[in-house]
């Protein structure tokens, strides 16, 4: 009889060696593979080491609370010994007003906050549109931003009050009619204008309605006499308006319905309000002005494309500081003398044609990468150019350059510290020259660019994060 | 051909420009404010404080000016600027006035077309050495270090100081005071070089003063003064005789506090004119008779702005030095009231 040993069960699978998993795989895969790796992490694993042993006790130091650079120095002597390092945090604790608002008038401080929440409201519809659980979301985070931070910046009830009812308005209509939310993007750039700067409300308003009367003359006289000089007559209607009724209506409607807010210089503007302002207002407004030009740059009629190649060309040629300068100086010598043309304002245009230029090519990268049969694909149906671009091409198109748009305007926003050199107080150089020109923090050299540098990061990596948000969501092919 | 028909607009359209403004002081009167262009932050010469108020040596004058021409001194209006756009700022009529430690040379009264018209401190280039090097004089720097700020006259004075005095030096460049102070801190440079009073300010600031010492050679000249555009006399007076009636009110011993009983019991005749008592100074350049009392009542004599920014018992602890009246043997000098 045979007797055959046979398992009925079985076996229980044993744990791998303990070199094949774990910490110890993933670092002999990873780390110590070959003599040069081995070199390398050692070498990295060192510097590492270096970099945190030479600084972990100036961090540990840290001082939070002296009324001079002299008094952190003491206080880190005495609780460290003698000749021992430490941050003086205490400067931020004393200056962050500064490094945020600039000068802006502490009482007032509630306008920019505001304006600051408002800007992500009014964001939301365009960054998400008619999604009604990602609006409810960020208009619901805007809320309480809002009742936290206007409660702490003191706001007047009314100005609370209004501001609380504009947004829990705006979740409402969020759930019904999640559409309409647009909008109220429309009328920010009025609202955000009155906020920080003040005067009359009545300014902004009818500012805005050269606007409305631009849409209404194109919208009207489209049907009759073409698209293109129908918006030549918007245009002109609208230039009119601002040139010749704009005053006199806005004094008027002042004289009858008194509303305003104290206004606001521009050379009391600072810190991150100023890079806040001109990176917002850069960004929101270089991305039509780009798309333009890159169509310009494409498009058949000769004025059209050399006027863009021109203006692509001659702003991509000459350097940021270059276009500031002419900005603040030259400018001057141009106009009449006695105009008083805003600085901020000078700024933000140049700063926003710069951008356009670059953004301008971004797009024509993404232009060129669809293939002819879509373009041709648009021509089949019947479709004009502009109902063209706007359904067939633009989306895709736009859509390939979202990394690069994307790039383009954190390097935007990163580059308006480069406003110092005008003499306007970035929160980086201008700021930070003036805490050290108090003789209490002459001598402060980290804390200030941590500071700052930290706070960039911060926004930047918002709009990163956004951006692959946004490239996930738009992924409809399937390569 | 191009470049010159360019050149030919600009300098046109410069010019059109000057002649427009060739009454700044009406364009002060009319705007009922005075834009001064400042510094974008310098200890004791001209920095904004937490609540953005503009303070310093450099502020109170403009703030005299503003005093005289419009009756207050708080109406001012301080425009930051750098070095590199500081003239510009001033012949473009961003601005009327410019104090702003800016050196008075040559070139600059002439080539950029501008009017210094006086000078409100005597500055010289200095050298800060650690007391341990063991040096005392900047002689003895042979093979130093030297932490310098680039692209400034300070630069110049350097190459030339150490190249009449035959000594090697090796340069380390730096773009700002905070960055030079660090450096030289670290051990980076044997010595620093800048503006003695900027050498004074940095070492006040210092976790150990006491080991470092400020060498006695000064190896340039420095006068630093407030600045007009070329070609507007009239405004050009305005800014000279405001800042020596200050001058003035010091060496006649009439300050902030005691200006009013002064100006109702002094029997002295030119005290007399320069407040607005007789002879009408004021209205012969423009300006109410009171303008320079407003001055002196607004932000004090020569001395008193002097001592209150940067002078002894400040933390910058600067003595009046060369800034001494000319009766304290200093150089500060104002022509007669007359």
């Amino acid at each position: 009889m045979d007797q055959h040993f046979a398992r009925t069960d079985m076996l229980p699978p044993m744990p791998p060696p303990v070199t094949e998993r774990g910490a110890i795989k993933w670092g002999r895969e990873n780390l110590f593979s070959t003599p040069l790796n081995i070199a390398l992490t050692v070498l990295g694993v060192g510097i590492i080491w270096w970099v945190i042993t030479a600084s972990l006790p100036w961090w540990l130091n840290s001082v939070w609370t002296a009324s001079s650079l002299g008094e952190c120095r003491d206080i880190v002597a005495a609780s460290a010994g003698e000749g021992a390092t430490g941050a003086c945090w205490a400067m931020i604790r004393q200056w962050w007003g500064a490094f945020i608002f600039g000068f802006y008038p502490p009482t007032e401080w509630w306008r920019p906050i505001l304006a600051f929440g408002l800007l992500f409201a009014a964001l939301s519809p365009v960054l998400f549109s008619g999604q009604t659980r990602n609006l409810t979301l960020i208009l619901g985070v805007v809320l309480v931003f809002l009742v936290g931070t206007l409660w702490l910046a003191e706001a007047p009830a009314l100005a609370f009050a209004l501001s609380v009812a504009l947004v829990v308005g705006l979740l409402a209509l969020a759930q019904v009619r999640p559409g309409l939310t647009l909008w109220f993007t429309v009328a920010y750039p009025a609202l955000c204008f009155w906020l920080l700067w003040g005067g009359s409300v009545w300014g902004p308003l009818v500012a805005m309605a050269g606007f409305a009367i631009l849409y209404g003359v194109f919208r009207f006289g489209s049907p009759f006499i073409g698209l293109a000089p129908a918006a030549g007559a918007g245009v002109v209607a609208a230039v009119l308006w601002w040139l010749y009724l704009d005053v006199p209506v806005v004094n008027s409607l002042q004289s009858m319905l008194p509303f305003s807010l104290r206004s606001i210089n521009s050379d009391q503007f600072g810190g991150f309000l100023l890079a806040i302002v001109i990176g917002v207002t850069g960004i929101s407004f270089s991305l039509p002005i780009g798309i333009l030009l890159a169509l310009g740059r494409q498009s058949d009629m000769l004025i059209v494309k050399s006027l863009s190649v021109g203006f692509i060309e001659f702003i991509r040629g000459v350097p940021l500081i270059t276009l500031l300068f002419t900005a603040s100086l030259l400018l001057q010598y141009f106009l009449p003398p006695g105009t008083n043309f805003d600085i901020i304002l000078r700024v933000i245009i140049l700063v926003t044609f710069f951008a356009a230029a670059y953004l301008a090519e971004v797009i024509r990268g993404g232009l060129a990468a669809l293939p002819r049969g879509q373009y041709e694909a648009a021509d089949a149906l019947g479709l004009d150019y502009w109902r063209a671009q706007r359904l067939i091409i633009l989306p895709q198109a736009l859509k390939i350059s979202i990394p690069s748009i994307v790039s383009t305007f954190i390097g935007l926003f990163k580059d308006t510290t480069l406003v110092a050199f005008v003499g306007l107080m970035d929160p980086l150089k201008g700021v930070t020259q003036i805490v050290r020109a108090d003789i209490n923090w002459k001598g402060i050299y980290w804390e200030p660019y941590i500071f700052v540098g930290a706070i960039f990061f911060v926004i930047c990596f918002g709009m990163s994060r956004y951006s692959m948000y946004l490239e996930k969501k738009l992924k409809t092919d399937h390569r | 051909m191009k470049k010159s028909v360019f050149f030919g607009t600009l300098a046109a359209t410069t010019l059109v420009s000057g002649l427009a403004m060739a009454g700044t002081l009406d364009d002060v009167k009319a705007r009922g404010e005075l834009i001064c262009g400042s510094n974008t932050g310098l200890t004791g010469f001209g920095a904004p404080d937490a609540s953005g108020t503009w303070a310093g040596f450099d502020v109170d004058l403009c703030r005299a000016v503003a005093a005289a021409v419009l009756g207050d001194a708080t109406k001012v209006k301080f425009v930051p600027t750098t070095g590199e756009t500081r003239f510009t700022a001033l012949q473009s009529g961003e601005v009327d006035l410019l104090v702003r430690n800016s050196t008075w040379t040559f070139s600059r009264d002439s080539e950029l077309a501008l009017d210094f018209v006086a000078v409100n401190y005597y500055d010289g280039q200095g050298f800060m050495v650690k007391k341990d090097l063991g040096v005392s004089s900047a002689k003895e720097l042979d093979g130093a270090t030297v932490c310098i700020q680039t692209g400034t006259t300070t630069e110049l004075n350097l190459a030339d100081f150490f190249k009449q005095n035959n000594i090697n030096y090796q340069p380390v460049t730096v773009a700002d005071d905070s960055e030079a102070q660090r450096q030289y801190l670290a051990g980076a440079c044997d010595t620093y070089t800048t503006d003695a009073s900027g050498l004074a300010a940095s070492r006040a600031t210092m976790p150990d003063a006491d080991n470092h010492v400020i060498l006695p050679e000064i190896i340039s000249k420095e006068p630093l003064g407030p600045v007009v555009r070329h070609g507007d006399s009239a405004w050009g007076d305005v800014v000279r005789w405001t800042y020596y009636a200050l001058l003035v009110a010091e060496e006649k011993g009439v300050t902030s506090a005691n200006v009013s009983e002064v100006a109702t019991s002094t029997a002295d005749e030119e005290v007399k004119r320069l407040l607005g008592i007789s002879g009408d100074m004021g209205a012969k350049i423009g300006l109410d008779n009171e303008a320079f009392k407003n001055a002196i009542a607004a932000v004090g004599n020569y001395g008193e702005i002097f001592s209150r920014n940067i002078g002894e018992g400040t933390s910058i602890n600067l003595a009046r030095g060369l800034n001494a009246l000319w009766t304290q043997g200093g150089l500060q000098y104002a022509p007669p009231f007359r």
